[in-house]
């Protein structure tokens, strides 16, 4: 327990009413920003970074871990409420959290997201302290062939979200597919589509595609249905902010699944939190579907948005362990404060527990209270962020879409992004007006890069022998759950149809 | 209710007017000079190299006072052209200093990049930092010599691991390749996003070797994780145990440079008071103790030298790439 007494050694430095100031300060700038469309948790750190140069830098710690916990959870706020989720990683919070705040339960969705987004933390966080060095070892272990052993996994158990219309699910991940190919092609350095343009050499941003069809696809549906269906685009903001004990009991154990496959992640380079929160979704949707939960899809089930709030946060609490202990940055958030714990003389990596100790244990401990004290301010603030459903739709749509341009326009300063925005706002207005799922075109974009990349440098090592792909004990066993799964899956669905037949025959 | 909410509304309208503040600022006027108004333009996300670069040079001209009001920019994309491109469309902007370095060199080259360094006007390159070629610790090659060997039997089997096309890490492997006599085309470079990444490939044993900024990986090799087999500065640096490539027989040297370029069309004038104004920055105590903290190597040059230093930076990317046949 020796981990223990260094850590309480930390919150013993970190606490100090000054410090405590900071960590509020940072939390509040922290979840402004990531409430913002575009501007998640990554781009709440570094803009706010260079506040915190010329603090102390126990002070500067915590300030830094209100920061960085408070993107993420804001990032989910505006998706919730706005259908604009504030970053990548809250896209599959996205889904069912609107339809909860649709169905008038914005506080209690605001709420489950609060308490998910610190149970996830203080997990993975609390992992990092105590395993840190052994946890890491799981990112020396991936090479390419697992990597894309994992975006295959992926893909099939996401594939779920795409089951209502085969046709619809995988035309929209084509589009998905086809957006994410524009740029310059990183293991040949050819440019693909992108016109001979420069700006596009990139590649679309995830952050204009989601914001693109999630916000202004949504602006473009309700404006066009304006005196059509009044009754349909109403939102209520009733309900209160509290989590009932039913809540809870359903809640809590989509929290832990979300943390499981949040956890990991974040010890892997390159995996980043969108896989795992989709995959924390796919799995609600699919033990939903076993329980015949008439929420999910509908009003919004509690399950669905609990699970990838959780992963998201314990993605972001088990990089942090990843980058202290070994140095390496699995995110961009973690790129950004790579550098900042350079300001302070701190190399993070395989020395940093021994080199800078002090400063390691009282940054842990700040992130401890900056998990606190965010779900703090967050909680009562739910009611208070719900009631922004009550201003007239017009004013809140017409609001919705310059926040919209003003955080892609931040990011990149780029005029062409917001002229991509429009258009596919406008591809996302269609997908919506003729019935195809919003969900497959993010996940397309965000692994089929990833499956690509992974299977050409596999390759290319091992100069074109496919072997190399089932070539270590963490790609056969994933392979083999799958078949496994596919399998199951295959006989339950044909006894379902001689069920039904033998329905259909015995009247 | 009413005033929480008006609350949290004028919150999140402080917070976008404070974040377009911190990226947009300084990009307004045209008119003041730079001793009290200079826009440092980083041609990288934040938090990238260059971000970083850019990010220490504007406390150091704070700090010391040398400049009144600095901003720094960010316009990624593209390795860096895509803010060279931007630079170039405002001639005789006398408020601004692009940064730029070596990896803009390569990715000019590597694109079909209208705008090229010959566009801009040369102020003074300031810190550079070196690649190194490492390998895991369990690997069976001691030294340079018994990598170069197997490389030499089967460059396809040998595959290195680094940046992305076009980086200071790809253009060294290519280069040390053509010097030892392996075609720059057979060599089975593996592009990562970054040295984090590349790292990892090299721990998970994908990649036979890495080659990555010395900067990136001292710790790894301190830790005995990694072991370098050679740097590529010309001369043996200060503090590091590591050889050279041309002290172990095989010429090629090459640096990750940064330093900055004025727009075109600077007259001499106003040339002469940006040099001015990165020399003071350098002898700021902040700038001395930003080359400390990350490790570069002062390697401050202007005028005549620095031009040429450029020149022949572009003929050494030209070269290399059409070896790599790209």
């Amino acid at each position: 327990m020796e981990q223990l007494e260094l850590l309480m050694g930390g919150f013993a430095n970190a606490l100090t009413p000054i410090n405590l100031l900071w960590v509020l300060i940072g939390a509040v700038l922290g979840t402004a920003v990531g409430v913002l469309p575009g501007l998640g948790s990554a781009m709440a750190v570094a803009l706010l970074l260079p506040v915190t140069f010329s603090l102390e830098p126990t002070a500067a710690f915590i300030m830094f871990a209100g920061i960085y916990f408070g993107g993420l959870f804001g990032d989910s706020t505006s998706g919730i409420l706005l259908n604009t989720p504030g970053n990548s990683s809250a896209m599959a919070s996205t889904f069912e959290g609107h339809r909860m705040a649709k169905s008038g339960q914005a506080a209690k969705a605001l709420a489950t997201c609060a308490i998910g987004a610190f149970i996830g933390g203080l997990i993975a966080t609390t992992l990092v302290v105590f395993f840190a060095p052994t946890l890491v070892k799981m990112a020396t272990v991936f090479g390419p062939a697992e990597y894309f052993a994992l975006a295959v996994f992926a893909f099939l158990a996401i594939s779920a979200v795409v089951s209502e219309s085969v046709i619809r699910g995988i035309a929209a991940l084509g589009i998905g597919l086809a957006l994410a190919l524009v740029g310059i092609d990183g293991p040949s350095g050819t440019s693909r589509f992108t016109l001979g343009m420069p700006q596009l050499f990139d590649g679309i941003s995830v952050i204009v595609i989601t914001v693109g069809l999630l916000a202004l696809g949504e602006v473009f549906h309700i404006a066009s249905r304006i005196h059509r269906d009044p009754a349909a685009t109403q939102i209520e903001a009733k309900g209160r902010a509290r989590l009932n004990l039913a809540d809870f009991r359903k809640a809590l154990p989509a929290w832990l699944r979300g943390t499981a496959f949040g956890a990991p992640f974040g010890l892997i380079p390159a995996g980043g939190a969108e896989v795992p929160t989709f995959l924390a979704y796919g799995t609600e949707k699919q033990l939903a579907k076993r329980r015949n939960d008439p929420e999910f899809g509908t009003t919004g089930s509690i399950r669905g948005l609990a699970a990838p709030e959780a992963a998201a946060n314990a993605t972001a609490g088990t990089a942090m362990g990843a980058l202290l202990a070994l140095g390496l940055p699995t995110s961009a958030t973690a790129a950004i404060m790579l550098a900042a714990f350079q300001q302070y003389g701190m190399q993070p990596g395989p020395l940093l527990f021994e080199r800078s100790g002090d400063l390691v244990w009282a940054l842990l401990a700040s992130l401890f209270i900056g998990l606190v004290i965010l779900v703090m301010i967050n909680m009562p603030f739910a009611s208070v962020w719900a009631k922004l459903l009550s201003i007239p739709k017009h004013y809140l749509y017409a609001g919705i879409t310059v926040f919209s341009m003003l955080g892609v326009y931040a990011v990149s300063s780029a005029i062409l992004d917001l002229w991509l925005l429009i258009a596919i706002g406008l591809i996302g207005f269609m997908m919506r007006r003729y019935n195809i799922p919003l969900a497959p075109v993010l996940i397309a974009v965000i692994l089929g890069p990833m499956a690509e990349t992974e299977l050409r440098r596999a390759l290319a090592v091992s100069e074109g022998d496919l072997g190399i792909l089932v070539g270590s004990p963490i790609t056969v066993t994933l392979y083999a759950v799958l078949a496994a799964a596919l399998v199951l899956s295959a006989i339950q669905h044909l006894r379902h149809r001689r069920a039904n037949r033998q329905a259909v025959l015995v009247p | 209710m009413k005033k929480p909410l008006r609350n949290a509304l004028f919150g999140a309208a402080v917070a976008v007017i404070a974040a377009l503040a911190f990226i947009n600022a300084g990009t307004a006027s045209e008119t003041s000079t730079a001793k009290n108004k200079l826009a440092l333009i980083a041609p990288a996300a934040p938090g990238g190299g260059w971000d970083g670069f850019a990010r220490e040079g504007q406390q150091a001209l704070k700090s010391g006072g040398v400049v009144n009001n600095v901003q720094v920019v960010n316009v990624p994309g593209a390795g860096g052209t895509i803010g060279l491109s931007q630079f170039v469309q405002t001639p005789g902007r006398e408020d601004a200093l692009l940064v730029t370095g070596g990896v803009m060199v390569g990715a000019i080259e590597l694109g079909d990049n209208p705008e090229s360094m010959a566009d801009v006007v040369p102020i003074a390159r300031m810190a550079d930092d070196y690649a190194a070629l490492v390998v895991p610790a369990d690997s069976k090659f001691q030294t340079l010599n018994d990598f170069l060997e197997a490389w030499k039997k089967d460059p396809g089997a040998t595959s290195i691991g680094g940046g992305s096309l076009g980086s200071i890490d790809h253009l060294l492997s290519a280069m040390v390749a053509k010097t030892v006599g392996i075609d720059p085309k057979d060599v089975n470079y593996i592009a990562y996003s970054g040295g984090g990444e590349a790292l990892t490939s090299l721990l998970s044993h994908t990649t036979a070797a890495g080659m990555s900024g010395y900067n990136e990986v001292r710790d790894q090799i301190e830790a005995g994780t990694v072991r370098a087999l050679a740097i590529s500065s010309d001369e043996r640096l200060e503090g590091v145990d590591v050889p050279t490539f041309k002290e172990q027989g095989v010429e090629a040297s090459m640096s990750n440079w940064r330093g900055f370029v004025a727009a075109p069309g600077t007259t001499d004038e106003t040339k002469a008071a940006f040099i001015e104004i990165v020399a003071e920055m350098r002898s700021t105590a902040h700038w001395q103790g930003a080359l400390k903290r990350n490790s570069w190597t002062d390697t401050f040059s202007t005028g005549e030298e620095f031009e040429q230093f450029i020149k022949d930076e572009v003929a050494t990317a030209q070269e290399i790439v059409k070896d790599l046949g790209l």
